[in-house]
């Protein structure tokens, strides 16, 4: 090791950061192939509609069009867009890569045309003619499970794609009859578009000789691809690379099968030469998946002094019209956070799934806990105001004491580690409560609208158990002692912004005692990281990081039995430390990986039956889910006369186990907030009554900007997780789960004066206006 | 139709003849092969493509190569110095200002351009300089610290 220090625990700068800083990283749309054509996608103007006619000729007779194809091209050679997610009784359409006779939401791929030029084939859609006869739009949930609606897809014959009920913990009906009080609430939680910088793009190559196939795309999931491609392609999986390239962002929008990915394909294999597809920022609006939508309507048994006693949540999900990789399972996931930090001992929920005319909703940074968590943070407040109990007793009412983890949980699920009165102690010294308390007398005094909010939250990371996951939840690693002493470390899971090149790094130059220049993290090819379940759910460091480190045990313990042979002597009497195989007590020689290494493959002096190489791989079946949890505190001062939310104070202490590397934490709690002031404050996918995307750019849909960001305080608590040895949780998903309910309760807050009790996502300006107006609860 | 275009990129000269509806974005990226400088949005919001044009910040999707016939124009590879990174950059990379780095080539350009013009900018000023960049990852707290970082060691550099 280069020092004595180990790496682990340290802020360290990223060894992905110079070619990315120098413009020299290669993203899918930098690919440069010979003979590459481009796609381009003609999309759906309208919600609903019947295709009457698709007339190509103009758009074929253009210099440079290649090729035309339509649904009717296409649909019958391509297998149908897969949906991992096993709900019992799921009603699902077939979703074929291009429309066929009938268009489901705006966006929806109708032909593409393929071209020399990039340019050419955006002339080309422009060419395709298309008689649609338009159909009533499916476009609210609530509405479209009223008898007499319109049908999203009218041959299903009904709306609900499915229910799901879960009743847990004691007997609910009981806990309602015991109730001193019911409170009652409706909760919205908006639909929201993920808006990576980087739009979905896609290559795609075949090799007509060998019959392979090379699918670089942007993608968090590579190896589910080369799992589910197979059967929309009809070649093999052993025929078929996929490569995440870098990827531009991701937060959940590309972890999907796309019908983009394996369209290109298709026509890659059909046309015998290279096909590229870029998307456009209109497409990603439109046909990436969106995430949230969840209506629902919340019951809370409560005695007077505070107690609660049980839970009831109706919800309905807004799937959009099809199934995507996950969309019935991420609303499912809420019910498995639903009591949040509490001790709630009974619960029953029940979420109906609803087809609509617009684009799939699936998992976006959170996928389904952000759900729960606001449901459960506003309704604590709720139920604190109601009462008149103070908030934050409230909640340490009803924490579980740090001791009584494992905690089993009404919802059904075992909460690994936690000591939630800890991080909210932490959170009350670094805001300076009482200070902030009297900050906000003083200025409702002075006539301000200054609100304080609090989210004490819990997540489910490190996704996950395979028996609770719907394609396997272990992930895999290899480690290899090259014969030059520099280690090749090879990932399974696809960090795209998350830092695991160098966080891999520490935790594997640590363990081997070399320095970590010598550590290279490979990762994102299927030729290259032969097996994984990739980067999704913050299970990259927790489930990845733990094959990784069962591969360098392995490569350690043969490396021993090599130093024992050459120190002449048993394994048990080697000790390997800092680098360095010793016997003490036997001889005074050390042996270095130098030559350790040299050894193992040129393979001349080995103990009898000893195989050469010094490399390993590991497969890392996680036995629980890991629950990070933490407490966010907001200070917010509202604008009488514009409605604007001014974030004043923002204090954030975070438990996400141990720490690898603190810097990279920070950086995905900051970049976790922020998304939840978007959707706090900003953010709100829209369609209108007819079905029509009005959010279809940045200009429409508002992402924080960096003056939209406070002035962070951020705190850590360090409660190791028991189910991984490097007793980490995950934090990817923290800030998003944990921020937006604290910004919106101090928004509340700050209104509460005026007789506000709540207001619905976002809370924009205009929404506060209103409610400011009118001074009384304003809904969607 | 095409239309010649002379002009100098990364202090090389470049001559072409090129169709008078490419954005120079696709350009920089499809002719002079310059992938870093990366497009988002093409309605010239999310920044992602911006370089500097004539020592001035501008997003090349809002551009045609066509109109940036005899500038001066700097892309993300082109800021190093004789292989010594540019204090912005330096910055970015001590700070954590970039995540999965897609935004970062044209919000450094922007960083760059923001401290010709001021030198020692407050937190705040940093972030209203970088108002017409995106970024999805960081949430921007990095990226102001980067800014802030290679205003404090530009004058110790070489160049700027």
């Amino acid at each position: 090791m280069s020092d004595a220090t180990p790496y682990i625990g340290r802020a360290m700068k990223r060894v992905e950061d110079p070619r990315l800083i120098q413009g020299l990283g290669t993203y899918t749309d930098d690919l440069r192939l010979a003979g590459l054509l481009h796609a381009c996608i003609l999309r759906s103007p309208h919600a609903h509609a019947r295709i009457r006619r698709i007339e190509t000729s103009a758009a074929k007779a253009i210099p440079g069009v290649v090729a035309v194809f339509t649904g009717a091209d296409v649909n019958d050679s391509c297998g149908a867009v897969p949906c991992a997610a096993a709900i019992p009784d799921l009603k699902a359409p077939r979703h074929t890569v291009l429309a066929g006779d009938r268009v489901y939401f705006v966006g929806h791929a109708v032909a593409v045309a393929v071209a020399t030029d990039p340019y050419i084939a955006c002339d080309a859609i422009d060419e395709i003619e298309v008689d649609y006869d338009p159909l009533p739009a499916v476009v609210n949930a609530m509405e479209a499970l009223k008898s007499g609606s319109a049908l999203t897809h009218p041959d299903m014959g009904a709306n609900v794609a499915f229910t799901h009920v879960v009743n847990g913990g004691s007997d609910i009906d009981a806990a309602f009859r015991n109730a001193d009080r019911i409170i009652k609430h409706r909760l919205y939680h908006q639909r929201l578009t993920p808006m990576p910088i980087e739009p979905r793009a896609v290559v795609a190559s075949y090799h007509r000789g060998e019959g392979t196939l090379t699918l670089w795309t942007s993608t968090q999931i590579p190896h589910l691809l080369r799992t589910l491609l197979p059967n929309m392609l009809g070649i093999p999986e052993t025929k078929l690379r996929i490569v995440a390239p870098e990827v531009g962002g991701g937060f959940g929008a590309k972890l999907n099968v796309y019908a983009e990915e394996a369209l290109c394909a298709h026509l890659a294999m059909r046309l015998s030469a290279p096909v590229k597809w870029v998307e456009s920022r209109r497409e990603n609006a439109a046909s990436t998946i969106h995430g949230r939508d969840q209506i629902g309507d919340y019951e809370v048994a409560v005695k007077n002094d505070g107690r609660i006693l049980g839970l009831k949540a109706t919800s309905v999900a807004d799937l959009g019209a099809y199934l995507q990789l996950l969309t019935p399972a991420v609303p499912t996931l809420t019910g498995l956070v639903l009591t949040g930090c509490y001790k709630i001992p009974a619960i029953r929920f029940e979420v109906v799934g609803v087809y609509t005319n617009k684009m799939a909703t699936d998992a976006y940074r959170g996928a389904g806990r952000p759900e729960a968590t606001y449901l459960i943070e506003r309704l604590m407040d709720v139920v604190a105001n109601e009462l008149k109990i103070d908030r934050l007793d409230l909640r340490l009412k009803h924490f579980p004491a740090p001791g009584d983890f494992p905690f089993a949980t009404s919802c059904g699920v075992t909460y690994d580690s936690g000591n939630y009165q800890g991080t909210l102690a932490k959170a009350k010294q670094l805001a300076d409560w009482d200070a902030l308390m009297a900050d906000r007398k003083a200025a409702r005094a002075a006539g301000k609208l200054f609100g304080v909010g609090v989210s004490t939250y819990v997540e489910i990371c490190a996704m996950g158990p395979s028996k609770a996951m719907p394609a396997g939840g272990w992930e895999w690693g290899c480690v290899r002692m090259e014969i030059s002493a520099k280690v090749t470390v090879i990932t399974g899971v696809t960090p795209h912004g998350q830092g695991q090149e160098t966080s891999f790094a520490q935790i594997v130059a640590d363990r081997l005692g070399v320095p970590i220049e010598d550590v290279a993290v490979l990762k994102g090819d299927t030729n290259v990281a032969h097996y994984g379940r990739d980067t999704y759910g913050s299970r990259g460091t927790a489930v990845g990081g733990t094959a990784i480190v069962m591969s360098v045990d392995k490569v350690i313990k043969k490396a021993k039995t090599l130093a024992a042979h050459l120190f002449e002597t048993l394994d048990d009497y080697v000790v390997f430390e800092n680098g360095k195989f010793k016997a003490p007590g036997i001889t005074a020689r050390e042996i270095a990986w130098s030559e350790l290494a040299a050894e193992a493959y040129l393979a001349k002096n080995l103990p009898a039956g000893f195989e050469p190489g010094l490399e390993a791989s590991s497969f890392f079946e996680p036995e629980n889910f890991t629950f990070p949890f933490g407490t966010h505190i907001c200070a917010v001062e509202v604008d009488r006369d514009t409605g604007e939310v001014a974030i004043t104070k923002y204090v954030a202490v975070d438990d996400c186990g141990n720490q690898i590397n603190p810097l990279l934490v920070e950086g995905q709690v900051q970049g976790g907030i922020a998304h939840a002031i978007g959707q706090a404050l900003f953010e709100q996918t829209i369609y209108d009554e007819n079905g029509q995307l009005l959010t279809g750019e940045f200009m429409d849909y508002a992402i924080p900007r960096a003056t939209d960001i406070p002035e962070y305080t951020l705190g850590s608590t360090v409660t190791p997780s028991p189910v991984n040895p490097l007793g980490v949780k995950g934090v990817g998903e923290a800030g998003t789960i944990g921020a937006t309910p604290a910004i919106a309760n101090a928004v509340i807050d700050a209104l509460t004066p005026l007789g506000v009790v709540h207001l619905d996502l976002p809370m924009t300006p205009e929404r506060i206006w209103r409610a400011m107006q009118t001074r009384t609860v304003a809904t969607v | 139709m095409t239309i010649p275009v002379r002009l100098r990129v990364n202090n090389a000269p470049r001559q072409h003849d090129i169709e008078p509806r490419v954005l120079l974005v696709h350009y920089l990226r499809d002719v002079c092969g310059l992938t870093g400088t990366h497009v988002g949005c093409e309605t010239g919001i999310c920044g992602a493509c911006t370089v500097l044009v004539d020592g001035k910040a501008v997003k090349s999707c809002t551009v045609f190569a066509v109109q940036a016939d005899g500038s001066e124009i700097t892309t993300i590879e082109g800021l190093a110095a004789n292989g010594v990174m540019h204090p912005v950059q330096q910055g970015f990379w001590e700070c954590h200002g970039l995540q999965c780095g897609y935004c970062t080539p044209g919000m450094i350009m922007a960083a760059v351009h923001l401290l010709t013009k001021q030198k020692a900018p407050t937190r705040g000023q940093i972030a209203s300089g970088l108002r017409g960049n995106l970024c999805r990852c960081t949430g921007y707290t990095h990226i102001i610290d980067a800014v802030s970082y290679a205003a404090s060691h530009a004058t110790e550099a070489a160049h700027v």
